[in-house]
């Protein structure tokens, strides 16, 4: 859908997108006056749920925004990708930027923004430049700007680049940082529909969340739900990493066998055996390969399962994998990217990453694991945003599905898996595609 | 301090916000700043804040939060490596101990001759084309061989 016909880097133009039909879902909407009250009934019923991690219905939330409001009212989109695993918003804005524009601009008319941010990731450069080029074709056709294709809607939309803070991608963090600030999180009530950017009323969404809008409206909410499964609209990407043939972003619909993806993806490097997925990113519960292959890809199946759909990154683990320095490297992760501002994530994420450091490096003791389990409980549910809950999920879905492989380290000083396949089954592995 | 073309590429910056939210541009001025010097030095960090209208601590906070601001001189090449899970499992430890045995430093240090600085990243939001670097923070390098690492760094080392 949002890839459909997306030749890499050489289709992302204005001209490229209006072939593919693009715009014209804004078009027919300017056109003819259709109300705001539609366009959210219409995203209601296609059940699109945020692709930003949360899942939460897109619909909804547009309409907590009170669009009686007489004053400034903000759109932000949420590119500051940087969860490890996914790598999909990117891709979007690099081969498919207008979807992400034309989308932006529906739900500023359909909530009554008159301006909008796209929060791009520090380490894209290169696709901020593309994305600031692309505004700029759509400000000179008359898809974003004042007077919006010769109607009364107008509105203003701009790109504001991220420089390396993956806090950034929790949406009050964001609108700290667009605000010019440390990206610290903000308390929440008040909630951004209510209390935003510049203090007004602000709705933030995911690149895929606004990138699909377009797409809905062409084919109607109905249409997109049935794509997927019930509770389940539509098509979704997923990126898929680690120890596959072909690595990439594969957008498919909600509800897909998860063995069928992985052959998509070109199955098992090497050949070898599935041990672990982490499905949703890596702030999701890592899901044992054997329970991973029954599961299919949508929210339910994988909450089922125990884990979270996330962002849809799903990251493949081999036989070859030490589970330890897996989640050595992932507690590393965020304990590095905590903002610090509150007690039990600050000093959590420190402990966390240093225990499963020292068991890692054959320093650990008997009762680590029950440590490990007990810093994960005072972290959760005691800080302002989820990043603290992010740091604990991976620790106590390692531990509770490979706790064996921890015993034996703590008890041999060494890993289960010898270094010398763990080294090559991570050699550095390039696709024959790329 | 800065030049003009980056005076106005600033000012374009400001554009984007409303008037009465000038400190908005903060990250991008400071990013253009230290692409035009090198790195942010604290009269540079000051001059930048003054030319916003904000206080300076304000920018110092922000040069400070954000990891992509040097605030320390760094070589004429820095080279931010992703070793990250989805990363490492294909290859970009393996790429970053390469890089490091080649030029002969470790993460967070400079080569004697002032040309190369090397970091450890996180994730760069594009796990699929591990092992993954970025050059001088704008330039991605994607599928990174030895093969390609060496010609890399030869192509880098004659600028
Ligand atoms: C630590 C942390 C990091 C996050 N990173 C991202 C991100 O990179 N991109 C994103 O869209 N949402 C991210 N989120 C979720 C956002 O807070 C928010 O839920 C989302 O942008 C809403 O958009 P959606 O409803 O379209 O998914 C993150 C949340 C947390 C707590
Ligand atoms: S949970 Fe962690 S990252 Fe989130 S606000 Fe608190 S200290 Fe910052
Ligand atoms: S883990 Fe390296 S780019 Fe995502």
């Amino acid at each position: 859908m949002i890839l459909a016909g997306c030749d890499g880097d050489r289709t992302w133009r204005l001209q490229d997108y209006v072939a593919r039909g693009g715009y014209s879902a804004l078009r027919k909407i300017l056109a003819e006056k259709i109300p705001q009250d539609a366009i959210i009934a219409e995203l209601k019923t296609s059940v699109l749920r945020g692709r930003g991690g949360a899942g939460f219905p897109t619909g909804l939330k547009w309409s907590f925004m009170p669009r009686s409001f007489p004053g400034d009212k903000y759109l932000a989109c949420n590119s500051d990708e940087g969860e490890p695993g996914t790598f999909k918003d990117r891709d979007i804005l690099r081969y498919n930027p207008h979807s992400v524009i034309e989308g932006m601009a529906i739900a500023a008319y359909a909530m009554g923004a008159a301006r909008g941010y796209n929060y791009i990731h520090g380490e894209i450069f290169e696709t901020y430049s593309r994305f600031e080029e692309a505004l700029a074709e759509a400000r000179e056709a008359g898809f974003i700007g004042r007077n919006i294709l010769g109607s009364d809607f107008s509105f203003e939309l701009f790109a504001h680049h991220g420089y390396g803070a993956y806090i950034c991608g929790e949406e009050t963090a964001l609108l700290e940082s667009i605000e010019g600030k440390k990206g610290q999180p903000r308390f929440k009530p008040p909630f951004p529909a209510s209390y935003g950017l510049y203090g007004k009323p602000t709705t933030i969404n995911n690149t895929e969340t606004f990138a699909s809008v377009p797409f809905i409206m062409n084919m109607g909410g109905e249409a997109f739900l049935n794509l997927g499964k019930p509770n389940n609209g539509g098509m979704k990407l997923f990126s898929v990493s680690g120890h596959v043939n072909r690595p990439g972003n594969y957008e498919i619909p909600l509800g897909t066998p998860f063995a069928e993806l992985l052959e998509m993806a070109g199955g098992m490097r090497g050949g070898r055996k599935i041990k672990a997925v982490i499905p949703g990113g890596s702030s999701a519960p890592v899901v044992p390969g054997g329970v991973m292959m029954d599961c299919t890809m949508d929210y339910d199946s994988i909450s089922k399962a125990g884990s979270m759909l996330g962002s849809g990154a799903v990251i493949v683990m081999d036989e070859t994998t030490c589970m330890v320095k897996a989640l050595e490297r992932l507690s590393y992760f965020y304990f590095e990217e905590s903002c610090g501002q509150c007690t039990p994530c600050r000093e959590g994420t420190g402990w966390l990453y240093r225990v499963v450091h020292r068991i890692e490096h054959g320093l650990g003791r008997p009762d680590d694991l029950d440590l490990l389990n007990s810093v994960t409980t005072n972290i959760m549910g005691r800080t302002i945003c989820a990043l603290g809950d992010a740091a604990s999920m991976p620790v106590q879905s390692f531990v509770k599905h490979f706790g064996s492989e921890f015993e034996y380290h703590i008890e041999n000083k060494k890993c289960l898996v010898p270094p010398e396949v763990q080294r090559a089954g991570s050699q550095i592995y390039v696709s024959p595609s790329c | 301090m800065l030049s003009q073309e980056s005076l106005q590429e600033i000012d374009r910056e400001i554009a984007k916000y409303p008037p009465d939210q000038t400190q908005s541009a903060v990250m991008a001025a400071l990013r253009i700043a230290q692409v035009e010097k090198g790195w942010l030095p604290k009269e540079l960090i000051e001059f930048v804040a003054r030319y916003l209208g904000m206080p300076p601590i304000a920018a110092f906070e922000v040069a400070s939060f954000y990891n992509m601001y040097d605030l320390a001189p760094v070589g004429r090449h820095k080279i931010t490596v992703c070793t990250n899970l989805p990363c490492a499992l294909s290859g970009g430890v393996h790429a970053a101990d390469y890089i490091k045995e080649k030029l002969g430093i470790d993460f967070n240090e400079t080569t004697p001759d002032g040309k190369f600085t090397l970091k450890e990243g996180e994730c760069m939001g594009a796990c699929g084309d591990a092992p993954v670097l970025l050059v001088n923070n704008h330039h991605m390098c994607s599928w990174m061989t030895t093969e390609k690492i060496d010609q890399m760094l030869a192509e880098l080392d004659k600028k």
